[in-house]
């Protein structure tokens, strides 16, 4: 089975995928940050890359980009924190990335680091589908899955696609717009997940604008698990800024995203 | 298709990217999942009305009686006064609201309108391509709002008023480095959340596949004149064809009358800010590497790690980090020239053509005459020279004033 299948499997809890922006507010402390997702109980951590232009985030995702580049995070920084975490904790983690950073790096550098500190999946924001052929072959020979994203406005013959030649989980944006928390979830969400289970039977999780436990657990009657990034970004965000320990800060807060407690 | 209407008019059809919307290995449609159903619509819009000879008659009459085009070709013989060199300038600096911006803006708001989108967003630096969306939107009764950085907003602060006097909404953007690529970033960000209503009036030949092809063909019409007007002044095509690069739109739309033509030299030039090192200029061919940035692969200033560095220029139009896909590629290919001019000789060629011919042009065109003055008395006798004077400098007196002062007080110091 999948590392993400397994991770992302029903259970008593509803399952979380955590994003957070690597290296906010420091490479140090975000190292922390992963050690209290994990303490937490998240399914799986999607890890961010901090990129200078984040086109398709809200304002909190950009603060905590300028953020980590400001305290000299880099691409090639962002694996060796995979590579720490890997030391003391098995979570699938996801590289949710820009292109632009790795093509600096280099894709085949990328990946062979990625596959080394051990990376199970790589979703590349900006590449659309039709375009992504040589990154997933890339991608898949040594063993990384890579996950797209599907949207509202994806059509049935480009989800057909994705569903295709997604692996690990297809990332469902529940609206349309930049990342960002909303109050409610919105309507286009159910029937998006409804509309993907035609095509696969990939775990679905879906994000954008989920940011309490019963948004959470109102996530789990329809897909496998929910995403939840700009809440969590803004909980480090506090904690650093008032001088508390922000693994501490982010445990207490992943527990409460799937518990309620 | 191919067309060639009289009087000249702009060129749809001749010269398409690949399937991809690549030229070369530049271009491409890099967007997220979110912008492919917006991206695809508008190309699917696209495609379909630069083939509508309704759409394009529209177009074409927009360009006589509200820009005032044909812009006229100008000889400038003061400022070549004791030269072998023929001097002509397109004059879009004549072109209503003062520069060639109005001519893209213009077709966008039909094709916006045709879409049924009543709701445009748009990116500015200078203001120019602000001021020419918030006209075209009044002139067909769109609502319009315009993103720009917050430090471009003090630089341009005429400009401002001009869009907010047109009933525009003008949006300061204060991330980043507060001027033309964090208001791209912004408008993209409100395009991808309204796209149901909202078009996304682009002002340069930069950005996804079709914005790069599509800005070229609504400015085609600058070198479709020039080329005309120039056979009829000087008898024959020019020797060299000059304009200021930011994202390139002037550019290629006086080059791509003449790419065909191999006598006729290419030379874009780029804005060299204080200098060819880190954040201190916008040269992109002097510093850039291949990259993605705003949806298109091309060459961008970046740092070893990818991210985007800041870019310094006198002129706000100018002070982009990335260049149109096309030009990338017209360099790759060895068919465009490119060359940078720093702001000190950008402020020479505008004072330079202020007292010879007296023209005030535009900061980013001014790089363009700069180039033009240093190496005006290198040319072979007989050269003719054809450069863009993209747009008039009104807007940049007070930035032009407060450098002069600057220097002076330096020079008594």
């Amino acid at each position: 089975m999948n590392r993400f299948a397994r991770a992302l499997a029903p259970a008593d809890r509803p399952r979380l995928v955590a994003y957070v922006t690597a290296g906010d507010p420091d490479p140090a402390r975000s190292r922390d940050v992963l050690r209290g997702l994990v303490r937490g109980g998240a399914d799986v951590i999607e890890l961010g890359v901090p990129f200078s232009d984040p086109v398709a985030d809200g304002p909190v995702i950009q603060r905590a980009s300028e953020r980590a580049l400001a305290a000299g995070t880099t691409l090639g920084g962002v694996l060796d924190m995979v590579a720490d975490l890997r030391r003391e904790s098995d979570v699938p983690v996801v590289i949710f990335t820009y292109l632009n950073p790795v093509l600096r790096l280099g894709f085949d550098t990328f990946v062979a680091r990625s596959a080394e500190v051990g990376v199970d999946g790589v979703l590349l924001l900006d590449i659309p589908i039709e375009e992504s052929g040589e990154a997933r072959t890339a991608l898949e020979s040594r063993g990384l899955d890579p996950i797209y994203l599907v949207s509202p406005t994806t059509t049935d013959a480009r989800l057909r696609v994705a569903a295709e030649h997604g692996r690990g989980f297809l990332y469902a944006i529940s609206r349309l717009g930049v990342t960002g928390m909303r109050d409610a979830l919105a309507e286009s969400a159910r029937p998006l997940v409804a509309r993907i289970r035609r095509f696969t039977d990939l775990p679905v999780a879906l994000g954008f604008g989920i940011s309490r436990p019963e948004h959470v657990r109102e996530v789990a009657t329809f897909a496998d698990a929910a995403v939840v990034g700009s809440a969590i970004v803004k909980v480090i965000d506090e904690a650093a800024r008032e001088g508390r320990d922000v693994g501490k800060a982010v445990e207490e807060f992943v527990r409460w995203l799937k518990t309620g407690a | 298709m191919s067309t060639s209407v009289t009087p000249p008019g702009p060129v749809f059809g001749r010269r398409d990217p690949d399937a991809r919307g690549y030229f070369g290995e530049f271009g491409g449609r890099f967007v997220p999942e979110t912008l492919v159903a917006p991206v695809d619509e508008l190309t699917g819009a696209y495609f379909e009305a630069r083939q509508d000879p309704a759409f394009r008659r529209e177009f074409q009459e927009l360009l006589r009686t509200c820009v005032g085009r044909p812009t006229p070709l100008y000889e400038a013989r003061r400022a070549a006064a004791g030269t072998g060199v023929r001097l002509f300038l397109k004059r879009e600096d004549l072109a209503h609201t003062g520069a060639h911006k109005i001519n893209n803006a213009l077709g966008q708001a039909l094709l916006a309108q045709r879409m049924g989108k009543r709701r445009i967003v748009a990116e500015t630096g200078a203001g120019q391509h602000g001021v020419a969306t918030a006209t075209a939107c009044a002139l067909l009764g769109l609502e319009c709002v315009v993103y720009m950085g917050v430090d471009d907003m003090a630089r341009q602060a005429l400009n401002v008023f001009r869009m907010r006097m047109l009933g525009a909404s003008v949006v300061g953007v204060d991330s980043g480095s507060r001027t033309l690529k964090d208001a791209i970033n912004e408008a993209m960000r409100d395009w991808v959340a309204h796209a149901d209503s909202t078009y996304y009036l682009l002002g340069s030949a930069l950005g996804p596949h079709p914005y790069p092809l599509m800005v070229r063909e609504f400015q085609s019409v600058i070198g479709q004149e020039a080329r005309a007007a120039i056979l009829e002044q000087a008898g024959r095509l020019p020797d060299i064809a000059v304009a200021c690069v930011g994202g390139g739109s002037n550019a290629i739309g006086l080059f791509d009358a003449f790419i065909d033509d191999a006598s006729v030299r290419l030379i874009g030039i780029e804005a060299g800010g204080r200098g060819i090192s880190p954040g201190e200029h916008a040269a992109r061919f002097a510093g850039g590497a291949p990259g993605v940035l705003h949806g298109t692969r091309s060459l961008l200033l970046q740092d070893e790690h990818g991210n985007i560095l800041p870019t310094h220029s006198v002129s706000a139009g100018l002070d982009y980090p990335s260049i149109g896909p096309e030009h990338a590629w017209l360099a790759s290919i060895g068919r465009g020239d490119y060359q940078w001019i720093d702001d000190d000789a950008a402020l020479d060629g505008f004072a330079w053509l202020a007292r010879t011919e007296g023209i005030l042009p535009a900061l980013e065109s001014s790089h363009a005459l700069g180039w033009v003055q240093r190496h005006l008395r290198e040319l072979p006798d007989g050269t003719i020279l054809l450069v863009n004077l993209s747009g008039r400098g009104d807007k940049d007196v007070e930035t032009v004033r407060s450098i002069m002062e600057a220097r002076q007080a330096g020079g008594e110091a």
